[in-house]
C-alpha cells in the first residue's frame, strides 16, 4: 500500500490529548507491511497508547532489530528517535541508550525470530540487568521477511503454509521473561485492541523491565489451518486470565468490562490500573504462581493473555548501578573531569 | 667457579615461578626498590593462562641507560619452579648466576659448569620458621628478596619502606614481611658473601618517571577523557582496563554531595552486547567504550559496521594478543591491525590509533572520545599485553585543565529553532561530517531513524543506487577529513643522511629506541618513522618516498601494516624491508639489530660487488 502517499491534512476537530497533540502527531511513514498485518494493529496500538498517556514524542526513543517486526518502529512516532539496529540485538542497543539518558522512554519492538532465535541471549539478559523499558515482541511464530521459515516460539506439531511440520519444541519467551526477573509480564493479541492498548499503556508506565508478548499473526505464511498462531487459533483458544484498564491522571479512557471483579492499583507516577479479574483465582503479583499457571494451561492448550504479573514496587538497572539523577549524556567536563591536581597525587602513588 | 658476569645497574634478572604462589607481589616489591634507588627497570610478566599451579616467569631489565625494551638474554635465573628448571638453567648467558633453593640435595647433571651457582635453603628456612603451610610459601619469596639485595647491594631500607608504604597500618602484615626480607638477606650476608658481580648502584635516572601499567593508564584516559558509559566481556589481556576504570571511578567519579556514580559499568553477556551498549549509548550522547581483545572484535564485526555505517561515535580499546582463534591468550602481539582497519562485512574502513607505552596511551585514550565524537564512528586504540598488562616506566601522566571535551556536530533545539536545515546526512561544511542530533533534543524538529540500511542524506530509507554510492562516496572524504585530526607520525632524521628508513609503531618503540643506539655505533645510520594512527597522512608517503629502502618492524607473522601501507598509500611492496617477530614474546632491540645489521650488511656487500 505504500504507493499511497499518506495525506497531510487532517480535520480540525480531531480530539486532542492534554499535550495538544491529536492522533496524527503519534503516527509515522506509512506502512509497508502487507495488507491486514497484525504488526499494523500493534501500530496502532502503540499510537493510541502514546496519545492516551500523552507522552511527548521525543521523550520516547523507539528500537528495534532485524525483521517484519522490527521494520515497525518506522510506522509510528514519527516524532521520537528511532534505530533500528542489528539482528537480534536491540536489547543492547536499548541498554546503552538508557544508560546514556534514564529520563526518556524506551520501547524496544522485536519479533519472535529477533528475539527468540539469534536475540535470544540478549533478550534474556536485558531483562535480568532490570533495563526500564518496554520490550514487544511481535510474535507470529514465522519469519516473514525470508518468506515462511518456522521461528523458535512456532509450536511442535504445527504446520508451515508450504506443508512442513514442526519438529521442534517451542520456546516461551514470557515464560523466560517471568523466570529472569522481569517486573511487568502480559501475553496479548493483535487482534484485540481492547486488550493490547492499556497494556501498552501500563508498560510503558512500569518503572522496570516490562515485557508484552503480542501474538501477530503474518497474513501471508502463518495465517492456515494447522498453524496455531493463526487469527483464527488465537481467537478459539485465547484466555483472557483479566482485563486491563489504565487510567492516566489526565486522560482517563474507558475499557468495557466483562463482568468480574475490579481491583485498582495505583502506579508510583499517580496513574491507576484497574484490573477486571475474568479468572477470579488468578493473581497477578505472585510471580511463582504465575509460572506455574501458565505452564498448566499451556499444557491445556490455551493461549493465555492478559496482565500476568507484575511488581508495583520494580527498581531498574540505574537503581543497582546507583547512578547520578541528572542523565549521564548531560554531564560536562566540569563533572567528569578530575583535572590535574588529581591527576598528580595519581603519579605521586606510581612512583 | 666460572668467571661471573660483572655488571653494574645493566642485567637482566628473571624469575621463574610457579603461578598462584604469591611470586608476583614479592618480585614486583624487587623492582621497586631498583626503581626507588633511581635505576631504571622494565620488567615483564609471563604467564601462563591459569590460576594456579602452571609455570609463570618475572623478567627485570635493570637499565642504568633507561633502555625499558625486553633486552633478551638472562644473566642472573631465581629459578623457583621445579617443572621448567631444565630449560630455565639453559636459557642463562654463560657466566651468569643461577639462585636456587638448595634445601633438597640436585645431583650435578642438573646444572652447568660455566654458570655460577648460588643455592639457598629456602625450602628448610620456612619450614624452620613457619608452621602455617600458605606462610610457608608466601614468606619465601619475600626472603629471596632479601637475600637478593644483599647480593645485588641494594639498600635494605628502601625495601622496608617500599613495605610500609604497601601495608601502612596494617601491624602484623608490616612485621612479618620485614622480618622475612631480613631473614633472607642476613642469610645471605653470612653465606653468600661475594658470590655475586652484579650490582645495583644508587643513581638519578628515573627522575619524576612513573611505574604504571597500559591498561590502568587507558582506564585513567577514559576517567579524564570524560567516559560515562563502559560495557564489556572478560578476556585477557583487557579485563583490568574495564577494572581499572571502575577502581579509578570510585575514587574520582562519585559526586560527593549525593553519593551518586558519574558512571555507569556494565559487565555484558558477551562482546556482541557490550560493543551493543557502547553503540546505544554513543547513539544517545553518552562517550562510551568497551576493552576487548582479538576474539572480541571478530564477535563485534556486525555492530561495527553499523556505527560506520549509521556514523555513530564508539571507543574500543583492543588489547592484542597471540592469535588466531585462542591462540596465545596471555602473549603479546600486533596481529589485529586488518581485523580492525577493515571490520565488518561491505566497504569499511576504521580509525587505529597506536599507543607507545602507557603514558601515551593516557592520552590517546582520552582523545579518542573527541575522536569518536568528532567523527561520528568508532575509533580503535591498539594496545597490546605488553603495554597493556606490564609496568612501564614512563613521563608522568599530564592534564591540561583548560582542556575542553570536543562534543562533535550536534545541533541543539536552538539550532533547529533557527531553521537551520538538519539533514542527518548532508555535508554541510565541506569536510563530510555531518551534523546529528541526540534523541530528546526538540519536541517536534529533527528526530530521525537511524538504522544500517541505506538512506538519503535526510535519513530517508532508500534503495536507490545513485543515493546509497553517495552515501559511501561521503564516508570516504570523511576518512581522508580523519588524517588531519589524528595523531601525526613522529619522524626523526638519522645524524647523517641515508638512504634507508624504519617504520615502526606501538609497544615496539621501546626496543627500537635501543635498537637504533646499537646500529648507530656499528655506523649504520636510519631515519625513523613512528606511525600513531591510521588513516596514514601523507608524511608516511613522503618519508617511504625520500628512501630507498624502508624497514618495517612489526610484531605480527603477516606484515599487517605493510598490507595496509601498500594499499592504502599505494606503495610499491618492493620497498619495504619487513622485519617480523610473533613468538608472544615483546621484540627485543638484539632482534631488531641483528635483522637490520644482517640486511645492511648483505646489501653493502653486494653493492660493494656490483661495483
Amino acid at each position: 500500500m505504500t504507493y499511497l502517499a499518506k495525506p497531510k491534512f487532517h480535520h480540525p476537530d480531531l480530539p486532542k490529548n492534554a499535550l495538544g497533540f491529536t492522533h496524527r502527531d503519534y503516527e509515522g511513514s506509512i506502512s509497508t507491511l502487507c495488507a491486514g498485518c497484525g504488526h499494523d494493529s500493534i501500530s496502532s496500538a502503540v499510537i493510541q497508547a502514546c496519545f492516551e498517556l500523552n507522552i511527548e514524542p521525543h521523550r520516547l526513543a523507539k528500537l528495534s532489530g532485524i525483521g517484519c517486526s522490527s521494520k515497525t518502529p518506522d510506522y509510528f512516532l514519527g516524532q521520537s528517535h528511532g534505530f533500528n539496529s542489528v539482528h537480534g540485538r536491540m536489547p543492547s542497543v536499548l541498554t546503552g541508550a538508557n544508560l546514556a539518558n534514564k529520563e526518556m522512554i524506551y520501547l524496544g519492538v522485536s519479533g519472535d525470530g529477533d528475539s527468540a532465535s539469534i536475540g535470544l541471549g540478549q533478550f534474556i539478559h536485558c531483562i535480568r540487568r532490570g533495563v526500564n523499558m518496554l520490550y514487544i515482541t511481535e510474535n507470529n511464530g514465522v519469519y516473514g521477511l525470508t518468506k515462511g521459515q518456522f521461528s523458535a516460539t512456532a509450536d511442535r506439531g504445527s504446520k508451515s503454509k508450504a506443508g512442513g511440520t514442526n519438529n521442534d519444541s517451542a520456546l516461551d519467551l514470557v515464560g523466560m521473561a517471568l523466570q529472569v526477573g522481569a517486573t511487568f509480564v502480559a501475553r496479548s493479541f493483535s487482534g484485540d485492541k481492547k486488550q493490547v492498548v492499556p497494556l501498552i499503556m501500563a508498560g510503558l508506565s512500569h518503572p522496570g523491565p516490562s515485557f508484552i508478548d503480542i501474538i501477530s499473526p503474518c497474513v501471508a505464511f502463518n495465517n492456515h489451518a494447522g498453524s496455531t498462531k493463526s487469527f483464527d487459533y488465537v481467537r478459539e483458544h485465547n484466555e483472557a486470565v483479566n482485563r486491563l484498564d489504565f487510567m492516566s491522571p489526565r486522560a482517563p479512557i474507558t475499557v468495557e468490562y466483562e463482568p468480574g471483579t475490579v481491583a485498582a492499583v495505583t502506579l508510583h507516577d499517580g496513574s491507576e490500573l484497574k484490573l477486571a479479574k475474568l479468572h477470579p483465582d488468578y493473581d497477578p503479583y505472585d510471580r511463582i504462581n504465575a509460572m506455574t499457571y501458565m505452564q498448566n494451561r499451556a499444557a491445556a492448550g490455551e493461549v493465555v493473555t492478559g496482565l500476568i504479573y507484575m511488581d508495583p514496587q520494580a527498581r531498574d538497572m540505574h537503581a543497582g548501578l546507583n547512578t547520578v539523577d541528572a542523565p549521564l549524556n548531560r554531564l560536562s567536563e566540569k563533572e567528569l573531569c578530575p583535572g590535574s591536581a588529581a591527576l598528580e597525587k595519581i603519579n605521586a602513588s606510581l612512583r | 667457579m666460572p668467571k661471573g658476569i660483572t655488571a653494574s645497574n645493566d642485567f637482566v634478572i628473571k624469575f621463574a615461578n610457579v603461578n598462584g604462589s604469591g611470586s608476583a607481589s614479592a618480585n614486583e616489591l624487587f623492582a621497586r626498590a631498583i626503581l626507588r634507588i633511581g635505576v631504571p627497570v622494565a620488567t615483564r610478566n609471563i604467564f601462563p593462562s591459569n590460576i594456579q599451579g602452571l609455570p609463570t616467569w618475572f623478567e627485570v631489565r635493570v637499565s642504568g641507560k633507561g633502555w625499558l625494551g625486553r633486552r633478551g638474554g638472562v644473566d642472573m635465573m631465581v629459578a623457583m619452579n621445579p617443572q621448567t628448571w631444565d630449560k630455565d638453567v639453559a636459557s642463562i648467558d654463560a657466566g651468569g648466576y643461577l639462585f636456587y633453593d638448595s634445601s633438597k640435595p640436585m645431583p650435578e647433571s642438573k646444572f652447568r659448569a660455566d654458570l655460577n651457582i648460588i643455592g639457598m635453603p629456602l625450602t628448610e628456612i620456612c619450614n624452620r620458621t613457619y608452621s602455617d603451610p600458605r606462610q610457608r610459601q608466601l614468606f619465601k619469596n619475600i626472603i629471596y628478596v632479601g637475600a637478593l639485595a644483599s647480593l645485588l647491594n641494594i639498600d635494605l631500607a628502601v625495601i622496608e619502606q617500599l613495605i610500609r608504604d604497601q601495608y601502612g597500618a596494617k601491624q602484623q602484615l608490616l612485621d612479618s614481611n620485614i622480618k622475612a626480607v631480613h631473614m633472607g638477606h642476613d642469610y645471605a650476608e653470612a653465606n653468600l658473601n661475594g658470590m655475586c658481580a652484579l650490582d645495583v648502584v644508587k643513581s638519578d635516572g628515573v627522575g619524576d618517571r612513573i611505574f604504571i601499567n597500559g591498561n590502568d593508564a587507558a582506564a585513567l584516559g577514559c576517567v579524564y577523557g570524560g567516559a560515562t558509559v563502559a560495557a564489556w566481556y572478560p578476556i585477557t589481556p583487557s579485563t583490568s582496563v574495564a577494572e581499572a576504570f571502575m577502581k579509578h571511578c570510585r575514587k574520582l567519579r562519585v559526586d560527593p554531595d549525593s553519593k551518586k556514580n558519574k558512571f555507569a559499568i556494565i559487565q555484558s553477556e558477551d562482546e556482541i552486547s557490550a560493543i551493543g551498549s557502547v553503540i546505544g549509548a554513543g547513539w544517545n550522547g553518552a562517550r562510551a567504550f568497551t576493552a576487548t581483545s582479538g576474539p572480541g572484535i571478530s564477535l563485534m564485526q556486525e555492530f561495527l559496521g553499523l556505527a560506520y555505517f549509521a556514523e555513530i561515535p564508539a571507543v574500543i580499546f583492543d588489547v592484542q594478543r597471540g592469535g588466531p582463534s585462542t591462540g596465545m591468550p596471555t602473549r603479546t602481539q600486533q596481529a589485529d591491525l586488518l581485523l580492525c582497519a577493515y571490520a565488518s562485512h561491505g566497504d569499511t574502513k576504521h580509525v587505529l590509533l597506536f599507543p607507545e607505552d602507557p603514558r601515551e596511551l593516557f592520552e590517546m585514550a582520552a582523545q579518542s572520545f573527541d575522536l569518536a565524537e568528532r567523527l561520528q564512528t568508532p575509533i580503535f586504540v591498539m594496545e597490546d599485553l605488553d603495554i597493556g598488562m606490564n609496568d612501564w616506566l614512563c613521563k608522568p601522566l599530564a592534564w591540561d585543565d583548560s582542556r575542553a571535551y570536543d562534543r562533535g556536530k550536534l545541533m541543539s533545539a536552538d539550532d533547529l529553532d533557527s531553521g537551520k536545515t538538519f539533514g542527518r546526512y548532508l555535508d554541510v561544511d565541506g569536510d563530510a561530517i555531518p551534523y546529528r542530533t541526540l534523541p530528546g533534543t526538540h519536541p517536534t524538529k529533527g528526530a530521525y531513524f537511524t538504522r544500517g540500511t541505506s538512506r538519503d542524506r535526510f535519513a530517508k530509507y532508500s534503495e536507490e543506487g545513485a543515493v546509497y554510492a553517495d552515501n559511501m562516496q561521503r564516508l570516504v572524504r570523511k576518512f581522508e577529513t580523519a588524517k588531519k585530526l589524528v595523531p601525526a607520525p613522529v619522524r626523526r632524521n638519522a645524524k647523517e643522511k641515508t638512504r634507508y628508513g624504519v617504520i615502526y609503531f606501538g609497544s615496539t618503540s621501546a626496543a627500537m629506541e635501543e635498537a637504533l643506539a646499537a646500529l648507530e655505533t656499528k655506523g649504520l645510520h636510519l631515519d625513523t618513522l613512528r606511525l600513531r594512527a591510521f588513516p596514514f597522512s601523507d608524511d608516511v608517503i613522503e618519508f617511504v618516498n625520500a628512501h630507498d629502502q624502508v624497514f618495517l618492524i612489526e610484531q605480527n607473522r603477516d606484515a599487517q601494516m605493510r598490507m595496509l601501507l601498500v594499499n592504502e598509500c599505494a606503495i610499491d611492496p618492493a620497498r619495504f624491508i619487513s622485519i617480523l617477530h610473533y613468538d608472544g614474546a615483546p621484540i627485543t632491540a638484539r632482534f631488531i639489530t641483528g635483522a637490520i645489521a644482517e640486511r645492511l650488511n648483505v646489501n653493502m656487500k653486494s653493492k660493494e660487488a656490483a661495483e
